[in-house]
């Protein structure tokens, strides 16, 4: 617990011990730790990038407990159709506690966009991002602080308009997270598109503008302010995925954004960038749209909105997956007391992911009716794709291979993850595959490939990243015990309710339809929607135990001191929590952050600051 | 506590190859295919099942018994290895000969189903002279076939909405078309989908090899009404099929008369 240095290091200038050309990174800032700020300063207009990422934290998993509840209303209609929901009659009067279609559209499209908007992106880049960079380069903090604060604070607007969507007339967007038009830029099209849709075209492009600003702090201090001998190869894996991830959000964002704005423009000053011209919806010609007779002449392209969005929402999966594959890296690594196998090769695999995702939009729209000799182009990338994520599966098995492995929480969560990122990771090829995707696109099968993915993948990385770093950000160890008991239920009721959906998928169910067994060929499906519901329900219930264990342990959990798990990059050499400014002593790193079980010393780690 | 965990790992494989065995047996599999081209669909899914299986099996397994192995208690350091440059260029080479396989065989299947220049080009119907327009809306289908004198968008054009009547063993080619939003038609036994985009005309093509009625299902997100927005195909025979169009084209210039007398 107490500081390694001597009391006169902080203070010391240690300029004399960068490289020529490098400026001050990596040097403790002075007067950092000096004053003490009142609790608005320190938790609500806080600068300090820690604080920042408990901000993105709390408020992602509060969202995520919302997008959860969403998610359990359409598992109850998937099982018992338009059967009201017991002790919800107070909600929807009208029907008894009955799901209505109009209601069970807006709710997959909520589910889905706040899930990947406000729970995922920002749990992975907000929180953890802000939390680890500055910690594992050996910076005091951001290079950008008050941008970093911004960062956050933008995104209240996005929160203000995604919950002020759900109270006016005609209820929340209902066009699918991909608010595809004319569905989404046509008033008479759909209920959710009278206010509903401007509400979450205004909360994406705040998220967008938070993203951007979150991305140009994170490149720039990963770039700018690594602690002294910190080089680019000796880089922990999680700081890599962050930086690939923030370096496709700063080439990718642009365009959503212009894209949200267009579709904006169309809803609201009645351009045509999306509409074409002479539709008739809801028996209404286009003079007579509610918003005057100028979309008549649009000669728009719907076409246009899927490239532009699926442009940016393909790296956005890798954006939902890269921090969540650099995370289980050092997680694995750590755990198993083994160098991470193969660096460079998962450094290279996690750039190709990144380069080759924004060549493999056009998979999205196999079936959209855009040219199908585009559509062979983007198989082969497509497929291709599947080349460095399959790198790196080997490369974490090649970790755990000859290990010494500790089956702690966080481990366990890596572990799930590599398992269930493999069968989604394998899951995709069938999708990519043109031919088959005509029969399986828009099926069961692609709800369980992205599940398998961002659920059962990113987020049980989230919760490996929470339990292996939680000492670092409170202080304290979360609850061994509980831990496990939450990764056990956790993982068996995931699997019981995803992996059916592949079966499911074969079978030809469509997803985003309220009551499939109104079609013959879907009759016999509903028993095994049932026993899904019935597991979902069972996981989301299970989380009680996740929920408990976390606060708990914010104030009673075991007090640890730096490095309780024994690890060897820069943030276990902070103080459990660091303060403002973060490290008590000056950095200078001498090796990667890999260094288990090396025969050069007598422990079984090498921390990166140690010279020898 | 070791075992458990790595029993749960190792379940992953067993019982999700096991799902997959017994799909069919649960009506968990595929409907029956009754087009042309939906075999060749059926065969490129198992022939990627089949890849995929091989790869999951190896790599669970591997996964759940690395677990094992290796966290027994040890107080030994473990192998202190930072990779092998070998062993990468193995398993980046072999992937990238199945990927860049799987990716090839699909192409000429591809090209035959969408690919205008492969369209059936010799029989009664062709690219230019389609058996009927399909249009999609807000939530109901309608086919507009071009009535005695063969061309669309005459006066004689026949309407039926709900039902697309189709002779079987004969190569069907259609328009899809939609009036307000994008829908999509799909017929499950049919192995077809293909989005109806607004201000677009898109021709489609398939061969029904069996007599029937088939569910037509709206693929794509339509609005409120988008699970109900159903529609059927019907085979039937030649001979049935000039009848089925006789009846049409009397209930389509009856103004309606019968249901008054």
């Amino acid at each position: 617990m107490n500081p390694v240095a001597t009391p006169a290091a902080p203070h010391a200038p240690h300029t004399s011990h960068l490289e020529p050309g490098e400026g001050q990174p990596g040097t403790v800032r002075e007067h950092h730790d000096h004053h003490e700020l009142g609790f608005f300063r320190k938790w609500i207009f806080s600068v300090d990038h820690k604080v920042i990422g408990l901000q993105f934290l709390f408020s992602g998993l509060v969202f995520l407990a919302l997008g959860g509840m969403m998610a359990m209303a359409i598992r109850y209609q998937l099982a018992w159709p338009w059967r009201p929901m017991p002790g919800l009659a107070w909600m929807f009067p009208a029907t008894g506690g009955a799901i209505t279609p109009e209601f069970y559209t807006m709710l997959f499209t909520m589910h889905g966009t706040i899930m990947i908007f406000f729970v995922m992106i920002p749990l992975l880049t907000g929180a953890f991002g802000n939390f680890l960079i500055p910690l594992m380069i050996g910076a005091p903090d951001m290079a950008f602080p008050k941008l970093n604060m911004f960062g956050y604070w933008t995104m209240i607007p996005a929160f203000f308009f995604m919950i002020l969507g759900f109270f006016v007339e005609g209820g929340h967007a209902a066009g699918g997270w991909t608010s595809y038009p004319p569905l989404s830029t046509i008033e008479a099209a759909a209920p959710g598109s009278l206010s509903g849709q401007t509400c979450w075209l205004m909360g994406l492009t705040w998220v967008g503008v938070s993203s951007m600003m979150g991305a140009v702090n994170y490149v720039t201090t990963i770039v700018k302010m690594r602690a002294p001998g910190l080089t680019m190869m000796r880089l922990p894996l999680s700081i890599w995925g962050l930086m690939i991830t923030s370096l496709l959000q700063l080439f990718a964002l642009p365009v959503l954004t212009a894209a949200s704005i267009m579709q904006l423009l169309d809803r609201v000053l009645n351009t045509g960038f999306f509409t074409p011209t002479n539709l008739l919806v809801n028996n209404l010609t286009p003079d007579s749209f509610a918003y005057g007779s100028e979309a008549a002449a649009a000669g728009g392209q719907p076409l246009l909105w899927q490239h532009l969005f699926w442009f940016y929402s393909h790296p956005a999966v890798y954006i939902l997956v890269l921090p969540a594959m650099g995370f289980t890296s050092d997680i694995l690594a750590i755990h198993a007391r083994k160098p991470i196998f193969g660096y460079k090769p998962m450094v290279y695999s996690m750039s190709a992911i990144a380069g080759l995702g924004f060549i493999v939009w056009g998979h999205h729209m196999f079936t959209s009716g855009m040219n199908p000799a585009l559509g062979m182009t983007f198989m082969v990338s497509t497929v291709m794709i599947a080349l460095p994520s399959a790198i790196k599966v080997f490369n974490w098995l090649g970790t755990l291979w000859g290990g010494r492995i500790h089956l702690r929480t966080p481990m366990l969560f890596a572990c799930a993850f590599v398992s269930m990122f493999i069968i989604g990771g394998l899951s995709g090829i069938w999708m990519a595959a043109t031919p088959v995707d005509i029969y399986i696109h828009d099926t069961y099968i692609v709800v369980a490939h992205f599940h398998y993915v961002v659920f059962a993948g990113s987020l049980f990385a989230i919760f490996a990243a929470i339990y292996h770093w939680f000492p670092k950000m409170f202080g304290r160890l979360m609850n061994e015990t509980v831990g496990k008991i939450h990764f056990v239920g956790s993982f068996i009721f995931t699997n019981m309710t995803f992996y059916m959906m592949h079966q499911l998928g074969v079978a030809g169910l469509m997803r985003r339809t309220a009551d499939p067994y109104a079609y013959d060929v879907y009759a016999h499906l509903q028993p095994i929607n049932e026993f899904i519901t019935i597991s979902a329900f069972c996981m989301f219930a299970w989380q009680i135990f996740f929920v408990l264990n976390f606060f708990h342990s914010m104030f009673w959990g075991k007090r640890v001191g730096r490095n309780p798990w024994k690890a060897a990059s820069l943030e276990w050499d902070a103080p459990s929590p660091p303060g403002h400014g973060n490290f008590d002593h000056q950095l200078e790193v001498y090796r990667g952050a890999y260094e288990f079980g090396s025969p050069e010393v007598e422990e079984d780690y090498i921390p990166q600051t140690r010279k020898i | 506590m070791r075992y458990l965990f790595t029993l749960l790992l190792f379940l992953v494989p067993a019982l999700g190859v096991w799902t997959f065995v017994e799909a069919d047996r649960w009506q968990l599999w595929f409907p029956q295919n009754v087009s042309s081209f939906g075999g060749e669909i059926d065969r490129l899914f198992n022939i990627i099942m089949y890849m995929v299986a091989f790869t999951f099996i190896v790599t669970e397994v591997c996964l759940a018994w690395f677990v094992f192995k290796y966290s027994a208690k040890n107080e030994t350091k473990g192998a202190f290895t930072h990779g092998s440059h070998k062993l990468e260029m193995v398993w980046t080479a072999i992937p990238a000969v199945a990927l860049l396989f799987i990716a090839f065989i699909q192409m000429r299947t591809w090209a035959d189903i969408k690919f205008e220049g492969n369209f059936p080009k010799d029989g009664e119907y062709t690219r230019e002279k389609p058996i009927a327009e399909v249009w999609a809306s807000q939530f109901d289908w309608r086919i507009r076939y071009p009535g005695d004198d063969g061309v669309l968008g005459t006066v004689d054009d026949l309407e039926r909405s709900w039902e697309f009547v189709v002779p079987v063993d004969t190569k069907i080619v259609f328009n899809l078309r939609t009036r307000d939003v994008i829908h999509s038609f799909f017929v499950p036994e049919f192995r077809l989908k293909q989005d109806a985009l607004p201000g677009h005309t898109i021709p489609m093509w398939f061969e029904a090899k069996k007599e029937g009625i088939y569910d037509l299902i709206c693929a794509e997100l339509c609005g409120w009404g988008h699970y109900k927005m159903s529609g059927r195909v019907t085979v039937v025979s030649k001979e049935e099929f000039a009848k089925r169009m006789s009846e049409i084209k009397a209930e389509w210039f009856s103004n309606g008369k019968e249901l008054g007398e």
